[in-house]
């Protein structure tokens, strides 16, 4: 890797300082910059260690009811914290569904959130990219793309947000709490990644040198603790990225649902809010059906970016499946394969 | 321990089944202590890495040298401009197994990941931005990866050196009067080793003489070969090799990348490390290359096999041979009065491919196991049911008697194990309780058991304890352990008592840690020694006048204990200790080397085998598969170690369900490139992914393989599996899928 600089800043105000030079990366547990960096996708000059900034791992419960989780808070902590998981629980979920124990153990709240598209084009250099280098192209269309975007893509780019845990944050009206040059500003979660457009290279919503200090998750999310589900397909049942995924949150008074939370991941560049699915199932006895119309509206507007038309029939499949598990209820337990189709396999539960 | 020493074949606890010792080497490895071949950091040493090709073919145009020469701490660049002579063509194979590398010898590029430099430098993280800094520009032509553009051709042999084809009887007559003929094409993807240790090497010169610290499964022969490169005696080469993080038959056969590091530690005077990055062991290192099978079976209307035709495309690289050998799975298997196999070669712009996790074998049973299937489906009939129907009691074609063949034992215990016998004939019969769709399948597994000429000593010491030696090689199969007790029981000593040493190429050669040969090989190497030494030393008592054995050398004696005892008085006896010291020796040394007389195999038949029963669970609507039970049952002659043979049967089992399931090198099919060259990315089964593994060890003698009765087990756990699995598939879903691995859009397509 290339020679860089590499600072080890004592407070936010002095990363953030630090970061206003151009070609800064910041730099949590590094569980995926460090990758990037080793095989030269990415190769920034300075890495701005904010590992050790005091106050970013805590997590906080408000008095209104909402929680406050510090950027440097591991998913593992986040994962198995109790009130978390009882309050909201597919986010735990989605945490526990994704990479390894080692790397959950090590990976932050603030990293996963900046995690990059797992695109091998983006990591082949040799290969156009243009959230690597701008302009140079797209190889991944017309590649090797049968688990590339199916919404929200461009000509420029069709690679996929990786994330799990954003899924629930999307749908859950999660913020991030930035800190940049002009002091701090916040940010919801499904305004802070970016569709491609014409400009794939801005991947997320934050400004040059703006670090990610905080997530907070609105009390009113927790309403749906109850009737929450994330699920996620892969093609091994552990260590493996996402197929598609979604999670599917509901309100249920009086046999209808009153409110309801529908996200995809793995199908666009960004976790896939589907307002217009949401509100079609307002109102509505929950049935199979309802849940299919919902799953139709929420992949409307899919369209193959290759060899992928398979990922739109199976979102409409996980979408229903997700409100149907969702209906059933939250699992009193953390299922032994979290978010797994064979999650329900009877007599297994969850062990940290 | 054994009462008797004498005959091999004599009973143990009443069984031919050994003590499950752990492993010798279990605490060294848990503890972080063993060292592996990168762990070496002699002093002075520099550190290599290669820049690799991001082209399939073309010529590199320029290499930026200066740019990378300009980066601190950069020592050196070698490019065909600068790289020193070698003493072998690297256009030339190296026999016996060695292929074509490439090693800098021009600017020719013919795959991907090819070594196009090698940057030394004082730390890793130079040489790698060194490597980087050379910004390689290319001539390129187009890549041929895909079967359509590849140049197709009769190979003069496949595998290893075997003929291209066999054929018996008139196969046109058997499937013409076939009841049922069922034809279809397989596809089975490249796959790559992945060991998890990479290829490394620490290579130390000191004048004509090299130390080597590298992972190898064949260290007399690679000892030979790489001295063949650098014009030395095989002797001034030492290979040390204690453990090795996996081979998986790709750590046994010479590669450019190592012969580069070696040669610039010479050319630097140097100690010099290279240890390869995962996605650099995507293309110079070897990898099991795709195939495309066509198989047609023929039965009468009972049943009964008429004719079995099998056809494979392997692929290769577009400079040397290495054809995956797979339609001969269809040999030794199931009667048929005409059998033909064929092979046809595909020349594509990729590495060579080489010998990977029963090669042949796993790809060829993965093929034949579905056709198999399929057949039964055709008449009707149960899998296993279909298979005994066609069960061969000799060899097919050849009509020799096999060695031994317990398969109908396997076939039976698996059975029973798994409940095959609920069994519903039609697919698409069962759900489970939370509506997964549920499959049973099942395949036979086979195995060949070929065995290497090797080598051994063995010292029995002054207090009674011997040291054994040959230079084998532990990939993690237990070959420290089991191959101490091949010589423990035939020394009469308890294990403990038996000091192991190997991994070293200065012993005794203990041949090839390959084809699941290791164990026969150099066991019965370490076994003759062994008995050697004790003859030796019963020279000495039964010729002392002191001694209470005097004059028993025409009786004979037992070693049992640390003790001979005369065979026709059991309570006259002397320990090994009171012998040396009786005749004033600090030891007695005995020594041996081991090959298969010819005429074994010429009268018999040598494989192993065994019955893969899987069960897989499908979700109905979202196509995740998950293969929830694999029982093998398995029969392999004699068993030294049945814990450490269990764990082999499970990995072998595990790779199996990674073949059917997940495996495969994604391809950019314009540029050639690898798109999953990680082990992110290019899936192999996590613990999830096999949730209940059972391997049931089938006793069988074999009074014919080799003195000591022993088969081969690290690689037959695959053959069966992989069609087990797809069978389960096609059970749960009615869906018969011919490419491997089957993928969730197979499933809810």
């Amino acid at each position: 890797m290339n020679r860089f600089d590499f600072l080890r800043p004592a407070s936010v105000a002095e990363a953030v300082a630090a970061a206003a030079e151009p070609g800064s990366a910041y730099l949590a547990a590094g569980t995926n910059l460090l990758d990037l960096m080793k095989i030269g996708a990415s190769r920034p000059e300075r890495l701005i260690d904010i590992s050790r900034l005091p106050g970013l791992d805590r997590i906080e419960w408000l008095a209104d009811g909402s929680v406050r989780i510090g950027a440097m808070v591991r998913n593992a902590d986040l994962a198995y914290d109790a009130r978390l998981a009882k309050a909201f629980p597919s986010v735990a979920e989605a945490l526990l569904s994704g990479a390894s124990a080692q790397l959950r153990n090590a990976a932050t709240v603030g990293g996963n959130l900046m995690q990059r598209t797992r695109c091998a084009y983006l990591q082949d250099t040799a290969s156009a990219c243009n959230r690597r280098v701008p302009g140079s192209g797209c190889d991944a269309l017309y590649g090797e793309n049968r688990l590339h975007a199916v919404l929200g893509w461009s000509e420029n780019c069709i690679a996929i947000h990786p994330s799990d845990f954003c899924v629930p944050l999307v749908a859950l009206d999660a913020v991030v709490e930035v800190e940049g040059a002009d002091g701090r500003r916040e940010i919801v979660v499904d305004d802070l990644h970016r569709l491609p457009g014409a400009t794939p290279e801005k991947e997320t919503a934050l400004a040059p040198g703006e670090l990610i200090v905080g997530l907070r998750l609105p009390a009113a999310a927790a309403a749906f603790s109850a009737n929450s589900r994330y699920l996620k397909l892969r093609e091994r049942t552990s260590y493996a990225f996402a197929v598609v995924s979604a999670m599917a949150a509901l309100r249920i008074e009086d046999g209808t649902i009153s409110e309801a939370r529908l996200a995809l991941g793995a199908i666009a560049a960004k976790p896939w809010r589907v307002r217009e699915a949401e509100a079609a199932l307002l109102g509505v006895t929950p049935s199979v059906e309802a849940f299919a119309r919902a799953a139709e509206i929420a992949l409307a507007e899919a369209r193959p970016s290759g060899d992928n038309a398979f990922k739109i029939e199976l979102a409409r499949r996980i979408t229903v499946r997700a409100l149907t598990l969702a209906l059933e209820g939250t699992p009193a337990v953390m299922p032994a394969l979290p978010a797994s189709p064979f999650s329900t396999d009877p007599g297994a539960s969850h062990v940290a | 321990m054994s009462p008797e020493t004498n005959p091999s074949h004599a009973p143990r606890y009443g069984s031919n089944m050994g003590q499950p010792l752990t492993r010798r080497d279990g605490l060294l490895k848990v503890t972080g202590r063993a060292t592996y071949a990168a762990d070496n950091h002699p002093p002075g040493m520099l550190y290599a890495v290669t820049a690799v090709s991001k082209i399939a073919r073309g010529r590199v145009t320029s290499l930026d040298v200066a740019a990378a020469k300009a980066h601190s701490g950069v020592v050196e660049v070698m490019t065909p401009a600068n790289r020193p002579p070698l003493a072998h063509d690297p256009d030339e194979k190296m026999p016996p197994f060695g292929f074509r590398v490439e090693v800098l010898q021009n600017d020719r590029v013919r795959y991907v990941n090819q070594p196009i430099a090698l940057v030394i430098a004082q730390t890793l993280e130079a040489a790698t931005e060194g490597a980087m800094l050379l910004d390689p520009q290319y001539d390129a032509q187009d890549a041929r990866v895909e079967r359509a553009d590849g140049e197709l051709y009769d190979p003069p042999a496949i595998g290893v050196g075997a003929p291209p084809g066999a054929a018996y009887g008139d196969i046109d007559a058997g499937l013409a009067r076939a009841a049922h003929l069922v034809e279809a094409e397989y596809f089975t993807p490249a796959q790559y080793h992945n060991a998890m240790e990479p290829h490394a090497v620490v290579a130390e010169w000191d004048g004509d003489r090299v130390m080597l610290d590298m992972p190898n499964q064949a260290l007399a022969l690679s000892c030979a070969s790489y001295a063949a490169y650098f014009g030395i005696p095989a002797e001034n080469v030492t290979i040390r090799s204690p453990f090795l993080g996996g081979g998986f038959g790709s750590k046994a056969i010479l590669n450019g990348p190592q012969i580069l590091a070696i040669l610039a530690a010479r050319m630097l005077g140097r100690p010099v490390k290279l240890a390869l990055t995962r996605s650099q062991m995507y293309g110079p290192v070897g990898h099991r290359g795709a195939t495309w099978q066509t198989l047609r079976i023929g039965t009468d209307g009972d049943g009964q096999l008429t004719g079995l035709h099998h056809r494979a495309i392997a692929a290769t690289s577009s400079f040397d041979d290495f054809l995956e050998p797979a339609a001969n799975a269809s040999l030794p298997l199931y009667a048929s009065p005409a059998i033909l196999v064929e092979h046809k070669g595909l020349r594509l712009d990729t590495g060579t491919p080489g010998p990977m996790r029963a090669p042949g074998e796993a790809s060829g049973s993965a093929a034949l196991e579905v056709a198999m299937d399929e057949a039964a489906e055709a008449c009707g009939m149960d899998p296993l049911d279909f298979r005994l129907k066609n069960y061969a009691e000799t060899e097919p074609g050849t009509g020799k008697p096999f060695s031994s063949k317990a398969l109908r034992a396997c076939y039976a215990e698996g059975a029973k194990r798994f409940g095959w016998s609920r069994r519903p004939l039609e697919a698409g019969q069962m759900r489970d309780e939370k509506g997964f769709l549920v499959g049973w399948g099942m395949g036979t597994a086979v195995f060949h058991c070929p065995h290497f000429p090797a080598e051994a000593r063995a010292t029995l010491r002054a207090d009674g304890t011997a040291l054994v030696e040959t230079a084998g090689a532990d990939m993690g199969q237990g070959a420290w352990t089991a191959l101490a007790q091949i010589a423990a029981e035939a020394l009469g000593l308890d294990p403990q008592q038996v000091e192991l040493h190997s991994g070293l190429s200065t012993l005794p050669d203990g041949g090839i840690a390959g084809g699941s040969g290791h164990t026969a090989s150099a066991g019965l190497a370490l076994n003759n020694a062994s008995k050697d030494a004790i003859a030796r030393l019963t020279d000495l008592a039964t010729g002392n006048p002191q001694s209470p054995l005097f004059g028993a050398g025409n009786i004979g004696v037992i070693a049992r204990n640390g003790r001979l005892h005369r065979r026709d008085d059991e309570t006259r006896s002397q320990s090994y200790a009171e012998i040396l010291a009786g005749a004033g020796q600090p030891e007695v040394v005995g020594t041996a080397k081991a090959a298969r007389d010819p005429s074994v195999g010429a009268a018999h038949a040598l494989y192993s085998h065994g019955a893969v029963f899987a069960e897989v669970k499908i979700d109905p609507d979202l196509g995740q598969i998950r293969t929830t039970r694999l029982v093998g049952a398995f029969a392999a002659g004699r068993i030294i170690n049945p814990r450490l043979v269990r764990s082999q049967y499970f990995g072998g089992m595990i790779w199996g369900a990674s073949f059917a399931l997940h495996e495969e090198a994604v391809t950019d099919r314009r540029t050639g490139r690898i798109m999953n060259a990680d082990l992110a990315e290019y899936h192999v089964p996590v613990n999830a992914d096999v949730p209940s593994l059972d391997a049931i060890l089938i006793p069988e003698d074999d009074p014919y393989i080799n003195p000591i009765g022993v088969k081969g087990v690290g690689e037959i756990g695959i053959t069966g599996t992989v069609g087990a699995i797809a069978n389960a598939v096609w059970h749960a879903t009615g869906k018969r899928l011919r490419r491997f691995p089957i993928r969730i859009e197979d499933v809810i397509g």
